[in-house]
């Protein structure tokens, strides 16, 4: 089976600094891929790269076959690309259906289309209730849902995730786990997960590709990848210190 | 149609629909049960809210801020005007050209600013820098009267006065009450389609916007493509209700503020703020003037010194401005 997304031989530098280093790997249609590694490994700059946010140095990004590593953000979502930010931004002062909306209408010029769409993606993450408050008015909790809602409403076929686990109570990491495993069973949706939250890892992902330093220092099932000494060392060894 | 209807109806609070109704119907009938006086002031509040609502796209609705937008009536004025008093073309078919004249323009700031990024105060700046610019190019062009004017004959003969613009002020009344309904209602739909999504989005935040799948250019060459078309034909209002035309004058900065005042003490982003802070404003510096008169006090600039206070007051007490206060008071908050 081809590959829906295929990094090959990927860097960015920041002035100097390799934030990421040729890194390479491929995700097919269905999976679900955490991405895991230290601060400032360059988790968030690789997810950058491939959502457009920011343009590689040097290397290939396909999606679905096609180069897109040219592409703006906004065409990159068109295809089918859609991410989540570390740092939540919801449009603070829209309502939280109005969010979704947004989101949605890039699927649909037609708004009244979009607000279904919007509000089944906002059904998915238990916001249905909240719509009608401005985001500005949410909990930290809430805002990562409505992240998580409107990149959905956009009809990815890719769903990029930035540490959306971060900050929430076991609880409700559990409630989002759940959505997220359904979302892939039922949709076939694909996903790239970047956790620091290992419970949610080891429930999630099929595959974990780990970085460090800009480069991936391993890659592999949950299995194999608790038990690499490379990966114990640079990372679980560093967490539990 | 209906679908259109329906859009423009839409999720509007219930009671806004009568209430929009029994305005317009008060605003039709005005003419018949005020003095030429009253009238010449609801002209003017008209005015500001047409041109009220045409700014407001650029920063209500897509959060860029123009200090230059007497540009765009300028170069609407004069164009209808130069047409008019040099070849005697109507009013009518001069806003074509005016319209044209201001998207031209429009199109050069936007494509400088927006493909470099200059956004903010130096977006501000730079529309600033092009009225400027503008105003003393034409002091310095004397076929169209340069910095000595230009001035519109009073009366032509032969042609429909109403298709020549030249009438009593009751005419400008309905002309410009049309003009500010239409905006209304095209701000409306504007706000309620996809457009006006993604100029919100992108008001608050652009690489969350750009995310989402918008092509942050496209939509603000939009808002300013369709701001300033907008806001020509005020500008040949304004050339066809005065008319005399002097740059020092209709590209001045002080206009270009005069015009932002009434959305952002009305409500920034809100269809109703330009009307309210249009006529609130309007209003109280002619009721301001009248009682200074009265007292034989002659002071210089007070009208701009009462504006300030305006701001002042309305920035620290309500700075989502008037309407969105008001509008709680009278119910007619959005559903949410
Ligand atoms: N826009 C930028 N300009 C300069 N340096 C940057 C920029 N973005 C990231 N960096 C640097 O690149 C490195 C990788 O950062 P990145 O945010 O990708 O790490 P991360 O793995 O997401 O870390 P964390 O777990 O803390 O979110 C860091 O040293 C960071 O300071
Ligand atoms: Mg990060």
């Amino acid at each position: 089976m081809t590959a829906l997304l295929d990094v090959s031989g990927v860097s960015r530098s920041f002035r100097g600094l390799r934030a990421v280093n040729e890194v390479s790997f491929a995700v097919a249609p269905g999976e679900i891929v955490a991405v895991i590694g230290p601060n400032g490994a360059g988790k968030t700059t690789l997810f950058n790269l491939i959502a457009g946010a920011l343009t590689p140095d040097d290397g290939a990004i396909r999606f679905d076959g096609r180069d897109i590593a040219g592409l703006r953000a906004d065409r990159r979502c068109r295809l089918g690309v859609a991410r989540t930010f570390q740092l939540v931004r919801p449009f603070a002062g829209l309502t939280v259906e109005d969010n979704a909306i947004v989101g949605a209408l890039a699927r649909t010029p037609d708004v009244a289309a979009a607000r279904r769409e919007a509000l089944a993606a906002l059904d998915r993450l238990g916001l249905a209730d909240r719509r009608g408050l401005l985001a500005s008015q949410l909990t930290l909790p809430d805002r990562k849902r409505l992240e998580m809602a409107r990149a959905l409403a956009t009809g990815p076929r890719l769903l990029l995730l930035d540490e959306a686990m971060a900050g929430l109570r076991p609880t409700e990491i559990d409630g989002m786990v759940s959505v997220l495993a359904r979302l892939n069973r039922e949709t076939g949706l694909t996903i790239v997960l970047i956790e620091h939250v290992m419970r949610a890892v080891m429930a999630l992902a099929q595959r974990i590709v780990v970085l460090h330093h800009g480069e991936k220092i391993a890659e592999g099932t949950p299995a194999d990848i608790s038990r690499d000494p490379v990966v114990i060392r640079s990372y679980f060894g560093e967490a539990a210190a | 149609m209906t679908d259109w209807a329906g859009r423009m109806a839409g999720d509007a609070p219930p009671r806004a629909l009568p209430l929009l109704a029994a305005l317009l119907a008060a605003l039709l009938v005005l003419p018949a049960i005020v003095d030429s006086y009253v009238l010449s002031i609801a002209i003017l509040v008209l005015y500001f809210a047409y041109v009220g609502q045409a700014w407001n796209i650029m920063m209500g609705f897509a959060g860029q801020l123009s200090l230059g937008h007497s540009l765009y009536v300028g170069l609407g004025a004069y164009a209808s005007a130069v047409l008019f008093v040099h070849h005697g073309v109507a009013p009518w078919i001069g806003a074509f050209a005016a319209i044209g004249a201001a998207i031209a323009a429009a199109a050069i700031i936007g494509a400088l600013a927006f493909r470099f990024g200059i956004a903010g105060v130096y977006f501000a700046l730079l529309t600033i820098a092009f009225a400027e610019f503008t105003r003393i190019g034409f002091d310095h062009f004397p076929w169209i009267g340069g910095s000595g004017g230009l001035f519109l004959p009073v009366a032509r003969h032969g042609e429909s006065e109403f298709w020549m613009l030249r009438g009593p002020p009751v005419m400008f009344y309905y002309v410009i009450l049309s003009m500010a309904a239409m905006a209304f209602a095209m701000c409306r739909l504007l706000m309620v389609g996809r457009i006006g999504y993604y100029w919100r989005a992108l008001r608050e935040d652009e690489d969350a916007a750009r995310a989402l799948g918008i092509d942050i250019f496209r939509y603000k060459m939009l808002a300013i493509l369709i701001s300033s078309a907008m806001t020509a034909p005020a500008g040949v209002f304004f050339a066809f209700y005065y008319n005399t035309l002097f740059p020092e004058q209709i590209f001045s900065m002080l206009r270009s503020i005069e015009l932002i005042l009434g959305p952002i003490i009305g409500g920034l982003g809100t269809l109703f703020g330009p009307i309210l802070g249009a006529f609130v404003l309007t209003v109280l510096a002619e009721v301001l003037n009248e009682v200074l008169a009265a007292l034989g006090w002659e002071i210089p600039g007070a009208r701009q010194v009462f504006y300030g206070l305006c701001l002042l007051v309305v920035v620290m007490y309500l700075p989502e401005g008037i309407w969105p206060a008001l509008a709680r008071r009278l119910g007619l908050e959005r559903r949410r």
